[in-house]
């Protein structure tokens, strides 16, 4: 075959092209996680929980969470008869040192552990001006810390409060899931630390996850399903009263 | 050639435009990281550099495969799942290098993180008032912590 000077002109920027996205396809980090294979997020055994604030304190070692601020924390519910609408709920620092004696008689009280759900419909994703913030390809919602400006829309955005602004970096703040764990094979932090197994990890890819099996033979439920937001975080046993 | 014959001024106009939307392009190949948009409206390498942070939990695995002998004591105790750096707090730096020894701990302060009276605890979860049941006592006196039943061996 011939190629003239015409076909090469043709031919040479077609070939670059192709060639650029030879190199984009650049291979992950970490040789043996695939992002493709996995879909996270968390179950939270709410019976199991003893507000030991392990997995508040947990958290905040491994990921250097700012003292007065909190990727998870802990909250006390006391709902006395017949007012399931207007719980008392308190969660002193967090919960990281534990709660003292309450101070109602009667009711009922438990403890919620609360952290990001991972929202797969995230509004916080949404509203995020500049991409900063994302839901990737394994499910985990991420801050692009460096990308951020601070701007505080995704603060508001999310309905669980699940959201800060740094003290010192001046950029949105909020529980990866301990994506530098879990990219690696561990669990998270604070289900390392969770006495009890009230919280675990979950992987909805994982064919041989035990959640399947517990979400076909518990009453689970997740945050505010009227929000739409697909939260990914399920609590088993989850009260009414529980905002 | 006469529907052009005025129409200098169109060209000049669109030179500019294109000139315009070049300088747009160019401007924007600098300043657009080369990931953005690699998985989505976002800069691919943030995962990657998300995901490179140090660990400080080194996890039970690891834990498990240096002390077997107390992996055994806690097997058959009421503290089975219980994860060592629950109580121990995070090890990684031990584990990379044993040398570094782990704080000593305060059952005084450790146990009663737990096992203190509080009525939002679930009813089946064992719970003392410290201060009536171990009269100041330190909970490692009859208790051992990897296997908590009083009388060795055996489990509620």
């Amino acid at each position: 075959m011939n190629i003239t000077r015409r076909h090469l002109m043709l031919l040479l920027p077609a070939a670059a092209i192709a060639w650029k996205h030879v190199l984009a396809g650049t291979p992950e980090a970490s040789p043996n996680y695939h992002m493709s294979e996995h879909w996270w997020s968390m179950l939270i055994d709410l019976p199991n929980c003893i507000g030991c604030g392990n997995c508040v304190r947990a958290c905040q070692v491994e990921n250097d969470v700012p003292d007065g601020y909190f990727r998870t924390w802990v909250e006390r519910y006391h709902v006395s008869d017949y007012h399931i609408e207007n719980p008392h709920v308190d969660s002193p620092d967090g919960g990281k040192q534990g709660f003292p004696p309450a101070k109602e008689e009667g009711g009922k009280n438990f403890f919620v552990p609360k952290l990001c759900n991972h929202c797969a419909d995230s509004p916080c994703t949404q509203v995020c001006p500049v991409g900063a913030t994302f839901i990737g390809p394994d499910g985990v919602v991420l801050v692009d810390q460096k990308y951020c400006l601070g701007c505080r829309y995704c603060v508001q955005a999310c309905p669980y409060g699940c959201r800060f602004i740094h003290p010192q970096k001046n950029v949105a703040e909020k529980c990866t899931l301990c994506y530098h764990r879990i990219t690696k094979g561990l669990t998270t932090a604070c289900c390392e630390a969770c006495p009890t197994g009230a919280r675990q990890l979950v992987d909805l890819k994982n064919p041989n996850d035990p959640i399947h099996e517990f979400l076909k033979t518990h009453s689970v439920q997740v945050l505010k399903p009227y929000m739409a937001t697909h939260a990914k975080v399920f609590y088993n046993d989850l009260d009414g009263s529980v905002r | 050639m006469n529907a052009l014959k005025d129409a200098g001024h169109l060209f000049r106009l669109a030179a500019v435009f294109i000139a315009g939307i070049l300088v747009f392009l160019g401007v924007r190949a600098f300043f657009v990281p080369k990931s953005f948009g690699q998985y989505g409206h976002y800069r691919g390498d943030a995962i990657t550099e998300i995901a490179a942070r140090p660990v400080n939990f080194a996890g039970h695995k690891v834990c498990e495969d240096c002390h077997a002998d107390v992996l055994e004591k806690k097997k058959v105790g009421r503290h089975s799942r219980v994860n060592c750096e629950a109580c121990h707090g995070p090890l990684a730096k031990h584990a990379d290098d044993p040398s570094i020894q782990p704080a000593k701990l305060d059952t005084a302060v450790l146990c009663v993180r737990c096992h203190e009276t509080n009525t939002a605890k679930p009813k089946g979860f064992p719970q003392v008032a410290s201060a009536d049941h171990s009269t100041g006592l330190p909970c490692d006196t009859c208790h051992q912590p990897h296997s908590p039943a009083i009388v060795a061996g055996v489990t509620k």
